[in-house]
């Protein structure tokens, strides 16, 4: 392997893992503030693509990227408040089954309005050929935003969580909702703000990856598998370790193409994700003790 | 005793009855939707024992209905000839196991008989079950669901990317299945009323095996296993061996129903195998009531028969998904078992105080 | 004779150690009693003996076989039955499924047998149910036989909890506070059905918060503070023993 090609696929398993942490973040807001895995996340980024590429045609890039993932929060928030507010101590098994019909909904709702066309946004600097030079490989400058909005987007949710008000009441309720409800802090509010929140990084997640990978009504499951995977792999509800996880998984799917059939490429990454959960379901930076504590 | 199959009467009865009405109106297509109704509802039974009973959720056994219905369909339409002279080839020769057949350009082929590679077929359906299930059933919740999710789309992918498994086309032109004499199982119409009856007598004899299951010494510690596992253990019940033995059982139910529906149909694709499927068998489960047979064979026969005699249209996803979300969140106790004003009220008023509060 | 023996039994969770360096035996056909304050380790103990959690260290001696690295299921099959403190019924079971469950390791049908109703899988669900109807008679809840469990009253399903694990045939029994919850009348009754239980031939080693009722019933007591075991003795020596005086009355 050449150091160019070598550098191409880094890049690459880079972008993709950087998404994926992102959904996996997304995945560990919800879980922390809810014991809940939210199996409608991948919706949450196709939506963002969808929208913001529905909305270029009136609007500039960063109003249509703006005006697409204020919607998906709502959406979001809609799916909260519809369907998960008002249970009162649901099963495992019961809200596994509604978030993954809250999926194909959003799914099915997408189809009808966009169709199975593949669409994607603009390059938001230059275009497809448009490339920077690194070490002798071509990097589309579309990599670099999206590292960038993916690097602001976990540095803004960390500053969130641990300065602001609003983010420590959201991480009491995780560590215990009893005593945050005995603590004054409306758990069910948070509850929504956390869907809310993971609603918003999935949207905007979905709209700057789109000129790079293209955005289609079904692209949420693999998304959410992927994302899981990296959950899982970093640790459920562990933000770092989903940075490192993500990139990890993104860089082995990059080389895997060089080795398999593309066919072949999200069996991959969902067989890391069998052996994982078989092996270490605790993930490789989480404790073993630490995950006897979750119910599951 | 006599007591125990009374509820078979009536099922025997409307077979029979749908049977009679068909022919009589002249409205016998109809059957063809039923036969594979009956189908799907053989798996379908099988997982309610898995969700329902044992309480461990599966969104992986249209994989399973797809190894059984795929292999079959590889195994009795894919040429040997090319191996003629080989060992393996001469062993099964012996065995008695092949048989000649025709590809569709008439040119004669060898390939293996239909009850091989039925057998063949569940065998490695169980087998997979088996070495999925031993480390998947130590999961729960989530974990559980999101493994078996991962091996349905795996095995969807393998057959959508396997020249052997014909890619996207899937594979077609699959012999007739005899079974015994002239009784075959296959798509030709003049034999339409003979394999619907072939496809409920396995259906009942599935409800009647899962029957007795579940009100055994087995069927108690799967139901346990349900209520409190750490208690099922205290109480001697080997919960992992449990889990496990019931999750391949119904893989072998979904592996058969894969098996007769493709030779009934003489081709299968690879929807067969998608995430959807699993989900809609879920869904179907969920409707009929989880720990209720009757509920989701019942159910499994209804909706199946409406999604594949085309009426929810292009929102045949959308409408299961729907009936997903509206069982889980107003009866998760099955359709059968909703007292629908109540739980309207209590929707309203608890809403209204979300609200509030 | 001693039928359970624990040697230096050690359980730590991360720093915590919950039961510490505890040695103690019981013998065949006694009642036993673990007391001490809350969070003493007492239900940690009994956690370690049945299977539920693994010890960190120590060695578990039940007649001839060592206990500590087997699972749960296996404890019982030996013949070691518990009930637990939050009782747990099985949901969606009647009381009478609920006792027959406990017959489990005394019964042997197998997926197949059960699956095509052979005679003699028959047989054998007819002698599962008449023993558990049995055991529901002795402790006078018959009637609720095919009451679905959790919906029982308090005490019944303790006495329900309790048929179960008496179905198992234990040669121990295991019981996690089995009077918590029930008023004095009942707590009286339980004293009696607990010495009943004995008089059948099965040991008794049971964690109790009524005093008066480990008093009454006890043929042995062992004491325990914080995880270790600080006395162990019969009631009378107990009562006047100053180190348990003073942790249960403070200095």
């Amino acid at each position: 392997m050449t150091l160019e090609l070598f550098i191409q696929y880094i890049f690459a398993g880079i972008t993709y893992g950087a998404i994926y942490a992102i959904v996996a973040i997304g995945f560990n807001i919800i879980y922390n503030t809810t014991g809940i895995i939210n199996f409608a996340q991948g919706e949450f980024v196709m939506l963002g693509g969808m929208i913001s590429i529905s909305l270029i045609e009136y609007l500039n890039l960063p109003a249509a990227i703006a005006l697409a993932v204020v919607i998906t929060m709502i959406i979001g928030a809609l799916v909260e408040i519809i369907f998960i507010r008002w249970l009162q101590g649901p099963s495992v098994l019961r809200m596994i089954i509604i978030t993954i019909g809250v999926s194909i909904l959003i799914r099915e709702a997408a189809l009808h309005i966009w169709g199975e066309s593949v669409r994607s946004l603009p390059y938001f600097i230059g275009d497809e050929i448009t490339s920077v030079s690194i070490l002798g490989a071509h990097i589309s400058p579309q990599v670099f935003c999206v590292l960038a909005v993916c690097t602001v987007m976990m540095l803004l949710l960390g500053v969130f969580f641990k300065t602001t008000s609003v983010g420590r009441e959201m991480r009491a309720c995780a560590a215990n909702s009893t005593a945050a409800i005995l603590c004054g802090i409306n758990t069910r509010n948070m509850v929504t703000l956390s869907f809310v929140l993971s609603a918003a990084i999935g949207a905007l997640a979905g709209a700057v990856m789109s000129p790079i990978t293209y955005s289609q009504y079904n692209i949420g499951t693999g998304l959410a598998i992927k994302g899981f995977t990296v959950a899982i792999l970093g640790g459920l509800g562990s933000s770092g370790g989903a940075v490192i996880a993500g990139l990890l998984l993104g860089i082995i799917e990059a080389f895997s193409v060089s080795v398999l059939p593309l066919a072949f490429q999200e069996a991959i990454s969902i067989a890391i994700l069998l052996l994982i959960l078989f092996i270490r379901p605790h993930g490789l930076f989480g404790s073993k003790d630490a995950a006897g504590l979750k119910q599951f | 005793m006599m007591k125990k199959y009374l509820p078979f009467l009536p099922l025997i009865a409307f077979v029979v009855c749908v049977h009679l009405l068909t022919s009589w109106t002249g409205t016998l297509y109809y059957l063809t939707q039923m036969t594979m109704s009956a189908y799907y509802a053989l798996l379908i039974i099988g997982l309610c024992v898995v969700m329902g009973y044992a309480g461990q959720i599966s969104l992986g056994h249209a994989g399973f209905f797809a190894i059984g219905g795929y292999l079959s369909a590889a195994l009795t339409t894919r040429n040997l000839l090319p191996f003629e002279d080989t060992a393996v080839l001469r062993m099964l020769d012996a065995l008695g196991v092949l048989m000649k057949g025709q590809d569709i350009y008439g040119e004669v082929i060898v390939v293996i008989t239909p009850w091989a590679a039925c057998i063949t077929a569940v065998c490695v359906a169980a087998l997979l079950a088996f070495f999925i299930g031993v480390p998947a059933l130590k999961l729960k919740g989530h974990y559980l669901a999101m493994a078996t999710l991962g091996f349905g789309i795996i095995i969807y992918r393998v057959v959508l990317a396997s020249e052997y498994f014909g890619e996207a086309d899937g594979i077609s032109e699959v012999p007739p299945f005899v079974l015994a004499g002239s009784l075959a199982v296959s798509g030709d119409f003049s034999e339409r009323i003979s394999n619907y009856y072939i496809a409920w007598v396995l259906v009942i004899a599935g409800v009647v095996l899962l029957r007795n299951l579940i009100d055994s010494r087995v069927g108690r510690a799967l139901r346990a296993i349900h209520g409190a596992e750490d208690a099922a253990g205290s109480m001697g019940v080997d919960t992992a061996r449990y889990k496990l033995h019931v999750f391949v059982l119904s893989a072998v139910f979904a592996a058969i129903a894969g098996v007769f529906m493709t030779h009934y149909n003489g081709s299968i694709g690879p929807s067969e195998a998608g995430v959807m499927k699993s989900v809609r068998y879920v869904a179907i489960v969920a409707v009929g009531g989880m720990a209720h047979l009757w509920g989701a064979l019942i159910m499994a026969i209804i909706l199946n028969f409406l999604s594949l005699r085309g009426v929810f249209g292009s929102y045949d996803d959308a409408v299961f998904g729907l009936i997903l979300i509206v069982i889980m969140l107003f009866a998760p106790n099955g359709l059968l078992r909703i007292n629908l004003r109540s739980k309207l009220q209590a929707f309203f008023s608890r809403a209204k105080r979300a609200e509030e509060v | 004779m001693a039928l359970l023996r624990l040697e230096k039994l050690h359980k730590r969770f991360g720093g915590l150690k919950a039961v510490n360096d505890v040695s103690f035996a019981v013998n065949e056909g006694q009642i036993k009693a673990v007391i001490g304050p809350n969070g003493a380790g007492k239900t940690t103990l009994f956690n370690l003996i049945a299977g539920s959690l693994p010890a960190s260290s120590g060695s578990i001696t039940f007649k001839k076989w060592q206990l500590r690295r087997k699972k749960s299921y296996q404890i019982a099959a030996l013949g070691i039955a518990r009930t637990f403190q939050n009782i747990k019924m099985f949901n969606g079971m009647t009381a009478l499924e609920n006792v027959m469950v406990g017959r489990h390791v005394r019964s042997g049908a197998g997926f197949l047998s059960s699956m095509f109703h052979t005679p003699w899988a028959r047989r054998e669900e007819k002698e599962i149910r008449d023993r558990s109807m049995e055991l529901l008679d002795l402790l006078d809840i018959a009637e609720c036989a095919d009451v679905e469990a959790t919906s029982l009253a308090f005490g019944q399903q303790r006495a329900v909890e309790l048929a179960r694990a008496l179905a198992l045939e234990p040669d121990l029994i295991l019981l996690d506070e089995p009077a918590a919850g029930l008023n004095i009348y009942e707590t009286a009754e339980m004293g009696r059905l607990i010495t009943r239980i004995r008089d059948l031939g099965i040991t008794v080693l049971l964690v109790e918060h009524d005093m008066s009722l480990v008093m009454d019933i006890s043929d042995e007591i062992v004491v325990l503070s914080f995880g270790e075991k600080i006395s162990e003795g019969l009631p009378s020596e107990i009562q006047n023993d100053p180190e348990v005086i003073k942790i249960y009355l403070g200095e």
